[in-house]
């Protein structure tokens, strides 16, 4: 089939603080043909969004080729359009204008663009809104306007930066069931779609392949074929296997380590973004009976009423932590685990502490660091620009937040807000003088 | 095209057009007196020659028209050099590093200074015209309102979210298009708001920027300006009188007619979502709209106006070859570097030269002391406005019956000229033999401390319910109530107040530590009265002298007291 777009051996970097360059994506191939939609999966800062931007010539890339039709792309080519998570909506304009934009921007008349922006709201499901503002909206038909301003230019590549994950489930499942409608219906004028998505049964129920990111640098880790017919239904078993076998691939090796083994990761591990009394609520509801220590992430999922973006890093923290164990896209409870959940306030915190000391070295290093002042007090910055080295300056203030946190709650150290500085906690900075 | 803006609900309700017929009138009457009022200022006159002028009241309308006439004048070449100035800025880097440090050393230029050094050339640029003197007064009022809206639009330019960025790029608008589809509807709340400011800063110079010295002479143009300082010149009470009252029946006036419809419609272009405050409204917006004759001439002009916004279109894709992003040349943005740098030291090296062998260093070691206490009267009238005002206004803003209404009242007094009332202190200090260093002092925030006051009502309303009876609920009291709930609350709108308060309490020192009445003179030690001095026997190196110091003080302030105080405010006093 013929390739629309086309990217060699892409590789993007962004300047740190430092002015050392920080590697988001490297090596990445990739080609979207006529006819066929593709999903994007991976963890947030695996550098999908910043391949979905390069592709709609937003950002150039610093490596490799970026080829549209054959032609090199150097900046937003007419032929690309693209839905965007928040809407980006113009919110003086109302929702005809919204729609026009496009074809105003390309000069056509006015007459001719009330027409055709007229028939894409009337197509999207939003006529006898065409004088709404924006604001008068609720979310589903913001991003209905959304996909009206992007499919009146008639673009022959349609781009979905996670479209859908700004809406609630139900209106954001409806959404994609009419998109893939107008999609086999042949109603749209594109002949080929991109969605980058965290959402895995999102991914598997709109794409004829699945890529899967992985993190550090950005690169396409596996790429999975879903030959099923459309429209798929998500309990079907063959939707559920496809499911089962993504979250798989997404969590291999990622904090995958056999309980006991030295630690191994490097100081500035990209601490997975989990919330200390989500993992707590997570490992309780693990060794509950309904799953008895052994869950499969999709029914974890559905439990938890929590999105995949926010499901994948509390295990992730957990099996890092080794209070729970990754396997073949099931999460498993260890027995240092069941004793964590078992335990009062007091052991859950001394676990937690001594396990956060045992494997995470970010956290080891600060708390060696501290012992080390007669105050035990040091500033946040140094630890910030270690982590800037390899991080960029968001991305290592992020770290630094989820080990305080963490460290908080194992009373490895203390952090005060206002004055940005770490020390030891009360009791022990004491007993480190002694 | 039917532009669906210009068409609410009214329009499609309202069956005759007796809007139209009611309308008509104020229309025809503004196109009248805005040709005669241009006629009148565009008359042949020679240097030298007097302008009529009297303390009649009956000649304050048109006065009133005259004045009123300049400021917009003034406002709308503001509005253009803001646009200009924020686009350059805003688009070139290498733009932004010469023309923000200089708004901000232009920002804090007292406007006396440039009313001084321009009125020559431009009466030259129209000889034999009363245009020029016109445009040296205008030049004058427009000093005072241009640079907060080129800051505001400068500052909304920068902060445009970037995915509505990223979409007018996918979508392939053209920079021309951009920014009027993007930028400036983005802009427009923070911009109008600015352009009531400047028109409240524009009234408190009207007189010294209508009463022009030069060449030994003063040439008072027709205005309120002149008429106020003629009964100043005459010790007239009560022509003061007149003219206070003529500048409220103004302020009202275009209140009505001009920024409350504009406010009105502006609305729409508000970002944020949900609507906290109520919408503004507008009686003569909601007229406009429900005119059927007036409509269509509008929607001809917005259709010139889309015509011209698929002209000047981007004619070429992504795939083109002039899409491609040139580099950034490394060595030619050093070589900028390195000009401005040049450039920032032989200005400099000028500069000291210069108060060298024009004033001596002496004399501008004087000047940094009277500089240092009008910094010193600053900082204790903020304070003390602010002892005052900060209870005051949190009372105000914890009861909702009185915020809505007293907020309202608070911004009409920041609006009008404080130095109306200049002329009863004098006579009250010289009655009762008082000492015009201290006396003087609180006329610097007369003016001012309304900024403070409003906004502090503002934060004191914006404090969530919820944590209001959290407070009521563990029973807070007393100085701990004040201390740990309501002095925090309202830190990040009391820090903003304030640093309005003290940037217009510099620019007032020029007027209020030097006042006159009649021949009487009263002056305080400190740089304003300084300046103001030398400007009235027109010692230009002197003047340079002061404003270059004041500029300095000013800056200094900014950089390290207010912004200090604002990024703290920012990153931890806020809900």
């Amino acid at each position: 089939m013929k390739t629309l777009i086309e990217l060699k051996g892409v590789g993007k970097s962004f300047r740190s603080a430092d002015g050392s360059a920080r590697a988001v994506l490297e090596g990445v191939d990739f080609r979207l043909a006529e006819g066929e939609i593709v999903s994007l999966l991976g963890q947030s800062g695996s550098g999908k969004s910043t391949l979905l931007r390069i592709l709609a010539g937003l950002i150039p890339a610093d490596a490799g080729d970026v080829g549209y039709r054959g032609q090199p792309l150097h900046g937003p080519a007419r032929g690309i359009a693209m839905v965007f998570q928040s809407f980006a909506l113009f919110p003086w304009l109302t929702v005809q204008q919204n729609v026009e934009l496009g074809l105003e921007a390309r000069g056509m008349a006015p007459d001719e663009r009330a027409a055709r922006a007229l028939a894409a709201i009337q197509l999207i499901g939003l006529a006898g809104f065409e004088g709404a503002l924006p604001r008068e909206l609720s979310g589903g038909m913001r991003q209905r306007v959304g996909i009206a301003r992007a499919l009146v230019v008639e673009p022959e590549i349609l781009l979905m930066d996670e479209a859908f994950s700004a809406l609630d489930v139900l209106t954001g499942e409806r959404l994609r069931e009419e998109i893939l409608a107008l999609w086999t219906s042949r109603r749209m004028p594109t002949k080929a779609m991109l969605v980058v998505s965290h959402n895995i049964q999102e991914a598997v129920l709109m794409a004829d392949r699945v890529l899967i990111f992985a993190s550090d640098p950005g690169r396409v880790r596996c790429q999975l074929s879903v030959q099923l017919p459309r429209p798929r239904d998500p309990d079907s078993a063959e939707v559920r296997q496809l499911v089962d076998e993504v979250y798989a691939l997404m969590t291999a090796g990622t904090g995958r380590r056999p309980a006991g083994e030295p630690a191994a990761l490097p100081l500035a591990h990209r601490l997975p973004q989990a919330d200390v009394s989500r993992m707590d609520g997570l490992l309780e509801l693990l060794a509950d009976d309904l799953f008895a220590g052994h869950a499969d992430l999709p029914k974890l999922a559905e439990e938890t009423e929590l999105a995949d973006h926010e499901l994948l890093p509390l295990t992730q923290g957990l099996s890092l932590l080794g209070l729970a164990q990754l396997a073949d896209g099931d999460l498993h409870l260890t027995p240092l685990g069941r004793r964590y959940v078992d335990g009062d306030h007091t052991l859950r915190q001394q676990l937690f502490g001594q396990q956060l000391l045992a494997s995470v070295p970010l956290a080891a290093h600060i708390r060696h660091s501290l012992e080390q002042e007669d105050s035990g007090e040091l500033p946040q910055e140094p630890f910030l620009r270690l982590l800037s080295d390899s991080l960029d300056a968001a991305e290592a203030e992020r770290v630094l937040r989820t080990a305080i946190e963490w460290g908080r709650h194992g009373e490895v150290f203390e952090y005060d807000y206002r004055t940005g500085v770490i020390r030891l906690p009360e009791g022990r900075q004491e007993a480190a003088e002694g | 095209m039917t532009d669906k803006r210009f068409f609410p609900r009214q329009v499609v309700e309202s069956g005759g057009n007796r809007w139209d017929w009611a309308l008509l009138p104020l229309v025809l009457a503004l196109l009248v007196l805005l040709a005669w009022g241009g006629t009148q200022m565009a008359r042949p006159y020679q240097l030298g020659e007097v302008l009529p002028l009297t303390l009649d009241p009956n000649a304050l309308p048109y006065y009133l028209l005259r004045t009123t006439l300049r400021m917009f004048l003034a406002l709308g070449a503001s509005l253009l050099f803001a646009c200009v100035f924020a686009a350059l800025a805003a688009k070139y880097r290498a733009a932004e590093r010469v023309l923000v440090p200089l708004l901000d050393i232009l920002q804090s230029i007292p406007i006396l200074g440039f009313l001084s050094i321009t009125v020559t050339g431009f009466i030259a640029l129209f000889p034999g015209n009363l245009f020029g003197v016109e445009c040296a007064a205008i030049f004058a009022i427009f000093t005072s309102q241009a640079w907060n809206m080129a800051f505001s639009l400068y500052q909304s330019l920068r902060t445009v979210p970037p995915e509505l960025q990223e979409a007018s790029r996918v979508f392939q608008l053209s920079g021309w298009q951009r920014f009027w589809r993007l930028e400036l509807p983005f802009a427009m709340p923070a911009l109008l708001w600015n352009m009531m400011m400047s028109m409240s800063g524009g009234w408190f110079f009207v007189v010294a920027s209508e009463a022009i010295a030069v060449s030994q002479q003063s040439i008072k143009l027709p205005g309120i300006g002149s008429y106020i300082a003629l009964a100043i010149e005459q010790r007239d009470l009560q022509a003061i009188g007149w003219a206070i009252g003529a500048m409220l029946v103004g302020i009202v006036l275009y209140d009505q007619l001009f920024f409350r419809p504009l406010l009105a419609w502006a609305d729409k272009f508000r970002f944020e979502e949900g609507s906290s405050d109520a919408a503004p409204t507008s009686w003569l917006l909601t007229w406009l709209r429900r005119t059927e004759r007036l409509q269509p001439f509008a929607l001809r002009i917005v259709a010139l106006f889309g015509r011209s916004l698929t002209l000047f279109r981007r004619r070429h894709d992504g795939t083109s070859i002039r899409a491609r992003a040139r580099p950034a040349g490394a060595a030619l943005q050093r070589a900028w570097d390195a000009l401005l740098a040049a450039a920032v030291l032989i200005a400099l090296w000028h500069l000291l030269r210069f108060i060298h062998t024009e004033v001596g260093w002496a004399e501008a070691g004087h000047v940094l002391v009277l500089g240092s206490i009008t910094l010193l009267r600053v900082l204790v009238l903020t304070a003390l406005a602010a002892l005052v005002w900060v209870p005051v206004g949190i009372w105000i803003g914890l009861n909702p019956r009185w915020s809505g209404r007293l907020q309202g009242v608070a911004q009409f007094l920041a609006a009008f000229p404080a130095n109306l009332m200049f002329p009863v202190a004098v006579l009250f200090i010289v009655r009762w033999k008082l000492n015009p260093d201290v006396w003087l002092s609180p006329l610097m925030v007369l003016g001012t401390q309304w900024y403070l006051l409003f906004n502090v009502i503002a934060g004191a309303s914006g404090i969530p319910t919820e944590l209001r009876y959290a407070a009521q609920n563990l029973g807070l009291s007393g100085w701990l109530r004040w201390r740990r709930y309501l002095l925090p609350a309202v830190f990040p709108s009391f820090v903003t107040g304030a640093i309005t308060a003290s940037g217009g309490s510099w620019n007032a020192s020029i007027v209020a530590e030097y006042v006159t009445w009649g021949d009487t003179t009263l002056q305080a030690k400190g740089l304003g009265s300084y300046i103001a001095h030398m400007t009235a026997i027109g010692d230009f190196p002197r003047i340079a002298l002061g404003i270059g110091v004041m500029c300095v003080f000013v800056m200094g302030m900014n950089h390290l007291v207010w912004r200090r105080l604002y990024r703290l405010a920012e990153d931890r006093m806020h809900f």
